[in-house]
């Protein structure tokens, strides 16, 4: 059975498990007279049942639908006769798609050797085994918890607590959830990057200021050696990102004063929203706009003036991404103003201070920290934005500070690197993960900051 | 006194000087507020003007002569002979006659008029229709992409026109005549992705994002609410709970392409689940719009005055009983305004599904959440990037589509807000 009727059955099982359950606990407590002698109400007992038939059965579905393929995969690798055993992963990877090719039928079995076919064979065999195992599993776990669970119903057993703290370490492990997704991810990035740094020096990485990830699939190939040094890649980033803030903080800022020391009811319950659409644009048409509209017009724009400027420009992307950004600063920087107490303000204007003075030399140093913690909060959001700068900025690595010339940037390369054809065990394909694991490190270390400083400064008025 | 009196001098003096400083800071705002905004105006005019062509189509009405010795055919039910049977023949022929000063010797510049695929609907219709065969009917077919571009964007200069003289002027005359023709492209709305631009559709990738958007919710919304619920309700204040707070935070600020490479390790490498499929894009999404639900439910959660708590625990309730009875139905609401916006931000994330795959040229329309698929976003990035100038126009009424989506979806939160919002 397919994983997801599976699924739909165990859910089924458990709304029987419910049903049997409530009945139960009625038919025990009718001789006692009413269902007031028991100790939870039936609706707990029916649920107890249900948890208890469900939770079991979906426990062992997930593990198996997660680890199946790749358990079969190891049998059919090992299962293959000695000569075609794949000596690097890349080829496993190769044959395997191969053999699961000729299971599927996409490739017909006469086009490959013997062993090949037989081990096509194998894996629809043990592809049905598996499934049929699984269902079989599934639903005896479902239906002997859910027996056991319908069994074991008393009077006085405590029903509502048992099924309270079992909902509790549900909700708990939902929580729990984010800390899982963090392992994840450092796991997946952690990996691939050491074995990047088994072919690719550390310090050349670090230091290099050569980045071309083409390396020859084949001895006899023309290509480029291969160079990894991401200086290139980060002062890209670093750029795009620059203009990016040049943009969005004066902008985000001047706005979110106005808007809240200016502006009347009316003007802000229009502009703020329109302010936060801009927030809510998918960065694929901002991406489409910086490509197709703003990269030209600075290049005629240039051109026109007698400058060189490339049709992929880092002002391009930068700008446009700067425009995307401007609702983080603002909204940010609005709640930390609206954060500083009215005492101070109404304490300046007292002294005879102009509004702008009040802003000035008062709100905006006590508001500096947070605001300042909000702007970190958007440089890390413009150090990963991807597809602005995907469509926008070009690929070539030039280490270069000219904002007319096309620049890569780490999240380019990331996704040039990852999409499309991949080899399994390249440097090439390692290398995305290494600059991953350095995307994350860096926003990480910003987001820690920016975090720190706005929590800090939000406590210091209340 | 003469100090003070001429430290009150100085004051009037500049007087005028700070309050022109006053009213430059506020221009400053008001210039601000007018760059970011016109920004959206630009925005919004830039693809409404260069997308709203892409929902017309350019059609060719003409009289076909449907004759069987001319199209090698006698039986139109018989499959085989309708595999080997010419239907150019006839559509040449018709526009030959429709076009005043063609001949048989401009037969090749005649057929770059019509669409490449307007045979096969010959045949669909032949097949349909069998007694259509030996009679002349009035049909309307979709005209070459390059009959397209040319009748939409004549004028612009960023479109290269492919059309030779000879073409543009029988073209300009068709037209006059009515037979060229602009209407509503329905192909846009019920086809999928296409190489020819004339074909090109959204249907796939708009079921794509309905299936992925669809895990993505059953997924991310009860486990969203459940941590919330957790962390704001039951979590006791030690050093794991803190640890998961950072972590959530910390999540929502991650790049979004960082998931998308944990999805490639984990959901593709280590789980060896199929790649470019709506089940891999909703986990993915899913992780990465549970910081946002998760910190919207738990303020919602927080706003529910804790009198509600204090009354459901003095009549004899249980924890459990006081969050599912009393908190969770009163948060409700803002949990799903949370949410709807979350979803709205995963509708319209492309960078982690570039990574699983979900770049890959679909024709077919998904059937299910294991088929191989592409989402809307993604579906305007690759028309983006394509070279021919007509995907252009498709690209900016897809992504017109994809706004009125995400418009749609935080006018509903407003309203919810709105409509549901309490204050104690």
């Amino acid at each position: 059975m397919q994983p997801a009727n599976l699924l739909l059955l165990t859910l089924v099982f458990a709304v029987v498990a419910y049903g049997l359950g409530y009945a139960r606990s009625r038919s025990l407590a009718a001789p006692l007279g009413g269902i007031r002698h028991l100790k939870s109400l039936p609706f707990y007992y029916g649920a107890r049942a249900a948890l208890w038939s469900g939770i079991p059965a979906l426990i062992v579905l997930g593990c198996w639908a997660a680890f199946q393929g790749k358990v079969i995969q190891l049998i059919i690798v090992g299962g293959l006769p000695p000569e075609l055993i794949p000596e690097t992963e890349g080829q496993a990877s190769l044959l395997l798609s191969k053999i699961s090719n000729v299971a599927s039928g996409a490739l017909p079995a006469g086009f490959v050797e013997a062993p090949i076919a037989e081990a096509a064979e194998r894996l629809e065999a043990l592809r049905a085994q598996s499934r049929l195992l699984m269902s079989a599993l599934v639903v005896s776990v479902s239906v002997l918890a859910g027996f056991l669970g319908w069994l074991r119903i008393r009077p006085r057993l405590n029903a509502r607590s048992q099924v309270e703290s079992i909902l509790k370490w549900l909700f708990f492990a939902c929580a729990a959830l984010a800390i899982l997704t963090t392992v994840g991810i450092i796991f997946s990035v952690a990996f691939e990057t050491f074995r990047f740094f088994g072919k690719v020096p550390f310090t050349e990485f670090i230091f290099g200021s050569q980045w071309s990830p083409q390396t020859a699939l084949r001895a006899d190939q023309v290509a480029a050696e291969g160079a990894f040094g991401m200086i290139p890649l980060f002062t890209g980033t670093l750029l795009i990102s620059a203009i990016a803030m040049v943009v969005a903080v004066p902008v985000g800022l001047l706005s979110a004063i106005y808007l809240s020391e200016y502006a009347n009811k009316n003007v802000r319950g229009v502009v703020k929203p329109l302010l936060e659409m801009l927030a809510g644009i998918p960065t694929v048409v901002y991406g489409f706009f910086a490509a197709l509209t703003v990269a030209p017009f600075i290049s005629d724009l240039a051109a026109s003036l007698g400058i060189e400027a490339s049709s992929q420009s880092a002002l391009a992307a930068g700008g446009v991404m700067g425009i995307m950004i401007i609702p983080f600063v603002s909204s940010l920087s609005d709640d930390v103003i609206n954060a500083v107490p009215q005492t101070l303000r109404d304490g300046s204007l007292a002294l005879g201070a102009t509004q702008s003075e009040t802003m000035k030399k008062v709100i905006f140093p006590a508001a500096l920290p947070g605001i300042m913690g909000g702007v970190l909060l958007a440089v890390s959001r413009a150090i990963g934005e991807t597809m602005i700068v995907v469509m926008a900025a070009g690929l070539a690595a030039n280490l270069t500070a000219n904002p007319l010339e096309t620049v890569t940037t780490v999240t380019v390369q990331i996704v040039t690197l990852l999409t499309g054809d991949q080899e399994f065990d390249s440097a090439k394909t390692l290398a995305a993960f290494a600059l991953g694991a350095m995307l994350f490190l860096s926003t990480l270390l910003l987001n820690v900051i920016a975090l720190k400083i706005v929590r800090k400064y939000r406590e210091q008025y209340d | 006194m003469t100090d003070q009196r001429s430290q009150a001098e100085i004051v009037r003096q500049s007087l005028k000087r700070r309050y022109r400083k006053e009213r430059r800071f506020r221009a400053y705002g008001i210039l601000a507020i007018g760059v970011a905004l016109s920004a959206l105006v630009i925005l919004f005019t830039d693809i409404i003007g260069k997308g709203y062509t892409g929902f017309m189509k350019t059609t060719i009405t003409m009289e076909v002569n449907l004759d069987g010795d001319m199209m090698y055919l006698d039986d139109p039910t018989d499959s085989r002979q309708l595999k080997m049977a010419d239907f150019v023949e006839p559509l040449v022929q018709a526009l030959i006659k429709e076009i005043p000063g063609a001949t048989e010797e401009d037969r090749e510049d005649v057929r770059g008029l019509i669409n490449p695929y307007a045979s096969v609907t010959l045949r669909d219709d032949l097949k349909a229709n069998p007694d259509w065969l030996n009679t002349t009917r009035t049909m309307t077919f979709l005209s070459h992409t390059d009959v397209d571009v040319y009748v939409k964007h004549a004028g612009d200069a960023a479109y290269s026109i492919k059309l030779n003289d000879q073409q543009k002027a029988w073209v300009e005359t068709l037209l006059e005549r009515g037979a060229i023709d602009t209407s509503f492209n329905d192909t846009f709305f019920s086809g999928g992705d296409s190489r020819d631009p004339s074909k090109a559709g959204i249907l796939g990738a708009i079921v794509g994002s309905l299936l992925t958007m669809f895990v993505t919710l059953i997924l991310s919304f009860p486990i969203g609410v459940a941590a919330a619920i957790y962390l704001e309700e039951f979590a006791p204040q030690n050093k794991f709970t803190d640890f998961i707070e950072v972590n959530i935070n910390n999540l929502a600020a991650v790049p979004s392409i960082i998931f998308g490479l944990l999805g490639l390790a984990v959901f593709i490498n280590l789980f060896g689940m199929p790649r470019s499929v709506p089940v891999v894009g909703g986990l993915v999404l899913t992780l990465m719009t549970l910081p946002t639900i998760i910190i919207s439910s738990r303020a919602a959660i927080k706003s529910v005055p804790p009198s509600i708590r204090e009354a459901a625990e003095g009549v004899g309730a249980s924890k459990m009983q006081v969050v599912l009875h009393h908190v969770l139905p009163l948060a409700m609401p803002g949990m799903l305004t949370g949410s709807i916006i979350g979803m709205a931000q995963a509708l319209g994330e492309t960078a982690p599904l570039l990574l699983i795959g979900m770049v890959a040229f679909i024709v077919d329309v998904p059937g299910g959440f294991f088929d191989s698929a592409t989402v809307l976003p993604v579906q305007v990035f690759l028309w983006a990037g394509s070279p021919e100038l007509a995907f252009i126009e498709r690209a900016s009424a897809a992504i017109m589509v994809l706004l009125a989506f995400l418009i749609s979806m935080n006018a509903l939160a407003i309203w919810l807000r709105k409509r549901l919002e309490r204050r104690w």
